[in-house]
């Protein structure tokens, strides 16, 4: 699905990744862990293509092509979705209006026609159902007067209404409370199948509770300094961020 | 020895005069005043504080060598036409009954200035001070037959009128458009006054308006400019707002190269309300620029402003707002917002807004901003695969929508936002 070798970026001449190596396969979910500062957002808006980003090094590859040769549009366009720690509010744009401009450029992309109105409308009843989201809010502009929850709830919504090949949750769990992330976590695993991929980014253990991943990457100082398994995530859990600041502070 | 002429309006007097006969309607001291008026004081260049960034003698120098005044006629305006209103069209200033509406519409009373009885012709020139504006003069000197609209005492207009101007000329024309817009008491009227251009010439359009809008009475006006690219035009609206009247005007530019747009309100009766919102969005080297003057002469009187801009390429744009509290306006309630958004390094934006408030118990604001596409709200809709291009779109619609959105008559919406490419 995404090979990434050997990844470095900067931003304003800062170093920040350097030199990451990931690969993810269809059916997989990797979780990244790791201190704040470490990189874990910076890897995620390099990934979809933020300009503020420099990348300097190394190479990634999406389904075969060439991930970094793309304009931002064009990864989502390919299927990469980005759920944003802080998504964005955008007043006088509607909700809906723009999940269909999103969808019909997505489909025009692949060759096809623009999505029935009715159709259309369907949709986004039955994924809004997903994950629990009020359908007034579709019809709101983009973000704007949301909680916290339903920001990220309208996150996976877009997710939903989408189907990307590999999403990016980037901490999704940050401001979400107990319910709420339940309600996100059960959304992400029914619209999981054998042919797509997650990499969810988190700083705590806790939404790798709901959503168990295959796989663990510890990301410390730009690298990824460790992998395993699900139990990885509990062992640092337990022993905390610290532990491996000192193990790997050399780096 | 001889001094060459330099002076712009003279020019513009030689070259219209000999073809523009005697104005009938315009009273001999006014006529007089607009004269001396051009003649002492010219065409503004950026020198006069009011036109600072629109030095209108300079583009007419460079624009307009040659006036010869041959006007055109129109054959059709069908493709202009909105549905829902009635058409009104007036043609290089005179009123056409011939490409106009044959509806009769209750309590709607239209006349040409010329026709108006003495008790109608006080209103000629009674809000429009020929000695305190270049272009309030020379359309004094020059309007050909303007007409008078009148919405009689306590009538509700159910349509929405669509006054159309046409400016057309072969070669180099000056054109005045003159108008009373008169609504008696307890009378409601929509009004859409919509500006082009026909044909191969260039055309100087120097409309005037004054606006009367009697006792509780309620006046909706759209001015719409889309003269293209070989319109030059100065638009002034001169609006008394008596007591507890309602004015409320939305001002889209579409395109001309040039645009000056002069409204000043006077609420000069209590409990009166003036709301003004403009859009002007901008490209190669147009020149649109918005005066506003809200002048505020008794108390309780309450105003609002909303001006937007969106500027490209080499375009200028211009927000100069004055609020005049003046010391009797006691309990004025006014606001003023100007923003604006630079689409490319090389455009401009002036904006200026001026307060002079002389009354001690008021409530003034004014806010100006300018900036550029929030790139934040541009990744995250290119992040869910939307083009630059659309999301550009997206967010220009989204930043103006709050002007558009003001228009309520749905297919005036829809041509606005059809000519803006949303």
């Amino acid at each position: 699905m995404i090979s990434i070798k050997n990844l470095h970026a900067s931003v304003d001449g800062k170093e920040i990744l350097k030199g990451i190596n990931l690969e993810v396969k269809a059916g997989e979910i990797h979780a990244i862990m790791g201190p704040n500062g470490s990189g874990k957002s910076t890897l995620s808006s390099v990934l979809a293509g933020k300009e503020d980003y420099e990348v300097t090094e190394g190479e990634v590859t999406f389904n075969g092509k060439d991930l970094l040769d793309m304009d931002p549009d064009v990864r989502a366009k390919e299927g990469l979705f980005l759920a944003f720690q802080y998504p964005v509010e955008i007043p006088g744009v509607s909700n809906i209006n723009f999940l269909k401009t999103a969808l019909n450029e997505k489909r025009a992309y692949e060759g096809k026609g623009p999505v029935e109105a009715k159709d259309f409308l369907a949709l986004v009843k039955e994924k809004q159902k997903l994950v629990e989201l009020d359908g007034k809010l579709a019809n709101r502009s983009v973000n704007e007067g949301f909680s916290g929850g339903e920001k990220k709830r309208n996150e996976i919504f877009q997710m939903a209404m989408l189907e990307p090949k590999l999403a990016i949750l980037d901490e999704t769990d940050s401001g979400l409370d107990i319910d709420a992330l339940r309600v996100v976590a059960n959304g992400v695993n029914t619209l999981k199948t054998k042919e797509n991929a997650y990499i969810v980014i988190t700083h705590y253990q806790r939404l790798l509770d709901h959503i168990v991943p295959d796989f663990v990457h510890i990301l410390y100082n730009g690298k990824i300094v460790k992998s395993g398994g699900k139990e990885l995530a509990l062992e640092l859990e337990a022993k905390g961020y610290d532990e491996v600041k000192k193990q790997f502070e050399t780096i | 020895m001889i001094a060459e002429k330099t002076n712009t309006a003279q020019q513009i007097i030689d070259a219209i005069s000999p073809k523009a006969g005697k104005v009938g309607f315009i009273p001999d001291n006014v006529l007089t005043n607009a004269m001396l008026y051009l003649e002492n004081k010219g065409i503004p260049t950026n020198k006069h504080e009011d036109y600072k960034y629109c030095n209108v003698d300079a583009i007419l120098k460079k624009e307009f060598k040659n006036i010869k005044q041959e006007l055109k006629t129109i054959s059709s305006v069908n493709e202009f036409k909105l549905e829902d209103t009635v058409t009104l069209v007036v043609v290089n200033g005179n009123y056409s009954a011939e490409l106009s509406d044959k509806i009769v519409l209750k309590g709607l009373h239209i006349n040409s200035l010329n026709n108006l009885d003495a008790e109608g012709k006080k209103q000629i020139a009674s809000i429009a001070d020929a000695e305190s504006d270049a272009f309030i003069a020379l359309n004094s000197a020059f309007s050909g037959q303007g007409f008078h609209l009148k919405i009689e005492k306590n009538a509700q207009l159910q349509i929405p009128l669509h006054v159309i101007y046409i400016s057309s000329c072969e070669g180099e024309a000056l054109v005045n458009p003159r108008n009373i817009i008169e609504l008696e008491a307890n009378s409601e009227a929509t009004i859409i006054e919509h500006q082009i251009a026909f044909g191969t010439g260039k055309t100087f359009t120097n409309f005037l308006s004054e606006k009367i809008v009697k006792e509780n009475a309620k006046l909706t006006s759209y001015s719409i400019q889309d003269e293209k690219e070989n319109g030059f035009s100065v638009n002034t609206n001169q609006v008394k707002v008596e007591r507890y009247a309602k004015y409320d005007n939305t001002t889209i530019t579409l395109s001309g190269q040039l645009v000056r747009n002069n409204h000043n309100v006077v609420l000069a009766g209590e409990n009166s309300e003036a709301h003004l919102n403009g859009l002007f969005m901008t490209g190669n080297t147009q020149l649109v620029d918005n005066h506003t003057l809200m002048d505020h002469q008794v108390p309780n009187c309450e105003s609002n402003e909303l001006y937007k801009g969106v500027i490209n390429d080499k375009s200028t744009g211009v927000f100069n707002g004055k609020i005049f509290v003046r010391k009797d306006a006691q309990k004025t309630n006014a606001y003023q917002s100007s923003k604006n958004i630079l689409l490319s390094d090389d455009g401009t934006i002036n904006t200026k807004p001026q307060l002079e408030i002389y009354a001690d118990d008021v409530k003034c604001s004014h806010g100006t901003s300018t900036g550029k596409i929030d790139e934040s709200a541009m990744f995250y809709l290119n992040a869910r695969g939307i083009s630059k291009e659309s999301a550009n779109r997206i967010l220009l619609n989204a930043f103006a929508g709050e002007v558009i959105n003001k228009l309520e008559v749905d297919s005036v919406k829809e041509y606005v936002e059809k000519r803006l490419g949303f």
